[in-house]
């Protein structure tokens, strides 16, 4: 790790126990591994259509729910199986419906796109490009309609952040001071093409100010910053403020999905993020530089990672193929 | 409460304030419902009863309108989106077909979206191209959404309060030119239950399917068949999704002889879809194919004499019921 990031990620340690900081490193590696997992069931043919990893990416969510409360909502759009994990939803529902399995969170009826679970406040998993954005608001209106104090985490790419329904939800979340955070992942590349080459103005975080929405870009690789930001974020919104709008600034290790021939960024560029900016890693040093725990408590946690993962490919292979009967349920209930 | 005379636009108003009265879940957005009253007053004086946290003028973003009453309604509230007129559902299809419509199939059944999408289309006051289709195949085409057209004073009511007991998400049509309808109004007895279609008028020699406004054109052409001694027999759908097939066929089966009617443009309309479903029914009962009167290829023009004839009225709807049945042309087509 660079020494510029182990200072940085050493500043923004702040206030979080020693405990918190472990529960960091075990979601974004329960991520890590699990996507990993994905990314070897599709590569057999066990997993079909769409599969987005998130692999890389870990610290923006883990950092986000580290610093929300019970009852805050999330909602994201296709790239969400870290989004699940960090939210506390169940790796072997997850993984089984990556397989499309009965055992799924869906019920082998939405995939790795569309999985959704109201006990943990995450409401899904959806396919169309920024259209989870107006949905997030609408999320965010409840609260605010219903008083409950709580907040709703909408995420975004850099590819969203250009489609029209996102400046329709801004201003209206604005307007009525909806607790909502927009977090924009921004992992530098919407499929192919670069921030650079789709948005004239690449400084995210300020697509909100004509509506008056305050707006931060975070160190999104390193999971304290996020942490920390997030926490502000979220209390901007908590008390009636109003949105708020996080850029983080991340990367995908792997491709768009997995067709990505790659062909628009170096493998250097990619090997660089990895060598020096990966949030797992500088978590890592950070916890054996400061001592937080030793090597053989990172052991623990590596192999209770394994056998989660292991129990969630397990299951995802073993659960049975949806019933035929379940092809005609779920479209409407009897009216 | 007894019945009073009332009109369709004061129906749908009233529906929705019962409901409000018993549901605090329901908010209404969109935009001039509040202190405009709405573009076709059917949400006048809501704001004043209900406050403006219930019934939330919005800006001009349709989009996100209808997604922030997908997202709302994902969370439990049941928000009524108007939609000023169905001519915009282009702007919100994506949020209706891909996020409402599927919302609960592809989270496997755990969760709805239990919201009312209000709209109004058709013809009849030179609104033009832009303002004055009837686009219900559009919607009709997707599974997932439910689909409500009422013709009458008791359905704009009834239909009203029962999508806003639904579970998934309701699209609800009303016409622009029924806002000013007379009618019945009983708050204690719908016309039938949700779902049901409705024989309003009772024949031997020939259904006439219809819906929405298309109804008094047909009720009309009865009128008019049967001072030339054809009884037609007049089918108010009320509602496309669900649709009663049963009582179509029915009917049919005894008289013979159909023809839909809509406003709708002929070509992928819905009365294609009802045709083709009467055929397949009811074949083998048929002593003509069924006959379909639509509204023309065209986009809809302002002059009201030509508007008039974009549109099938109750002498088009006449013509075709005596062709059908007595074999007569009319004039024009000899």
């Amino acid at each position: 790790m660079a020494k510029s990031a182990q200072s940085r990620a050493a500043k923004s340690g702040g206030d979080s126990t020693p405990e918190e900081i472990l529960t960091y490193y075990r979601d974004m590696l329960l991520i890590r591994r699990f996507e990993e997992k994905a990314g070897q069931l599709y590569g057999m043919g066990l997993i079909g259509g769409f599969c987005h990893l998130y692999i890389g990416q870990e610290a923006v969510v883990v950092g986000m729910q580290a610093a929300a409360e019970q009852g805050d909502t999330v909602i994201t759009s296709y790239r969400d199986h870290g989004h699940m994990l960090a939210c506390g939803m169940d790796a072997k529902g997850v993984m089984a419906e990556l397989t499309g399995r009965r055992g799924g969170y869906s019920k082998g009826k939405g995939g790795s796109m569309h999985m959704f679970s109201r006990e943990k406040g995450f409401y899904g998993g959806h396919g169309i490009v920024g259209s989870q954005v107006p949905l997030g608001t609408g999320l965010g209106f409840a609260h605010s309609y219903r008083e409950d104090g709580k907040v709703t985490m909408c995420y975004l790419g850099d590819g969203a952040i250009n489609q029209g329904q996102v400046y329709e939800s801004f201003n209206m979340a604005a307007l009525w001071k909806l607790p909502v955070v927009y977090v924009i992942e921004n992992n530098k590349y919407a499929m192919g093409t670069s921030v650079q080459r789709s948005s004239a103005g690449t400084e995210l975080y300020k697509r909100g100010v004509a509506y008056g929405i305050p707006g931060e870009r975070v160190d999104g690789m390193d999971v304290m910053s996020v942490r920390k930001t997030g926490a502000a974020a979220l209390a901007h919104a908590r008390e009636g403020k109003g949105p708020f709008i996080l850029e983080m600034m991340t990367y995908r290790y792997r491709g768009h999905s997995m067709s990505d021939p790659a062909k628009y960024r170096s493998k250097e560029e990619v090997a660089k993020m990895r060598q020096e900016h990966d949030p797992i890693d500088r978590l890592r040093e950070y916890i054996l530089s400061n001592k937080v725990a030793d090597e053989a408590k990172l052991k623990d946690i590596d192999r209770e990672i394994k056998d989660i993962v292991s129990a969630a490919t397990e299951f995802a292979q073993q659960s049975p193929e949806p019933d035929p009967s379940e092809l005609w349920t779920d479209v409407l209930l009897e009216a | 409460m007894s019945a009073i005379e009332t009109t369709y636009r004061e129906a749908l108003r009233q529906a929705l304030i019962d409901a409000m009265n018993e549901d605090p879940d329901i908010v209404v957005l969109g935009e001039e419902v509040g202190l405009y009253g709405g573009a076709y007053g059917v949400t006048k004086g809501l704001i004043d009863q209900f406050g403006p946290e219930r019934i939330l003028d919005t800006p001009i973003s349709e989009a996100a309108i209808v997604g922030a009453a997908v997202g709302a309604a994902m969370s439990g509230l049941r928000p009524v989106a108007e939609l000023m007129y169905v001519d915009f559902v282009g702007i919100v299809m994506d949020q209706l077909a891909n996020q409402a419509a599927k919302i609960r199939y592809m989270f496997g059944g755990q969760i709805g979206v239990p919201m009312v999408l209000r709209s109004q289309g058709g013809t009849g006051r030179s609104a033009a191209a832009q303002h004055s289709q009837s686009l219900e195949a559009w919607m009709a085409h997707v599974p997932g959404l439910r689909l409500a057209m009422p013709a009458t004073v008791n359905d704009a009511y009834h239909l009203l309060r029962h999508a806003l007991t639904l579970p998934d998400p309701v699209v609800f049509l009303e016409h622009k030119g029924l806002y000013v309808q007379k009618g019945t109004l009983d708050t204690a007895q719908p016309d039938a239950p949700w779902g049901k279609a409705v024989v309003r008028r009772a024949g031997h020699d020939l259904t006439i399917v219809t819906y929405s406004k298309m109804l008094l054109e047909s009720l009309a052409a009865a009128e008019q068949l049967a001072a030339q001694g054809v009884s037609a027999e007049v089918i108010d759908l009320r509602t496309l999704n669900p649709l009663d097939e049963e009582t179509v066929a029915n009917s049919v089966r005894r008289t013979h002889r159909a023809m839909v009617v809509t406003e709708a443009h002929l070509t992928g309309g819905f009365s294609a879809e009802l045709s083709a479903r009467i055929h397949e029914s009811c074949f083998d009962h048929l002593e003509e194919p069924v006959a379909r009167v639509a509204g023309e290829d065209i986009p809809i023009p302002v002059s009201p004499p030509l508007e008039r004839n974009a549109v099938p009225n109750a002498q088009l709807i006449t013509e075709t019921g005596l062709w059908l049945v007595q074999r007569k042309a009319p004039a024009w087509a000899l």
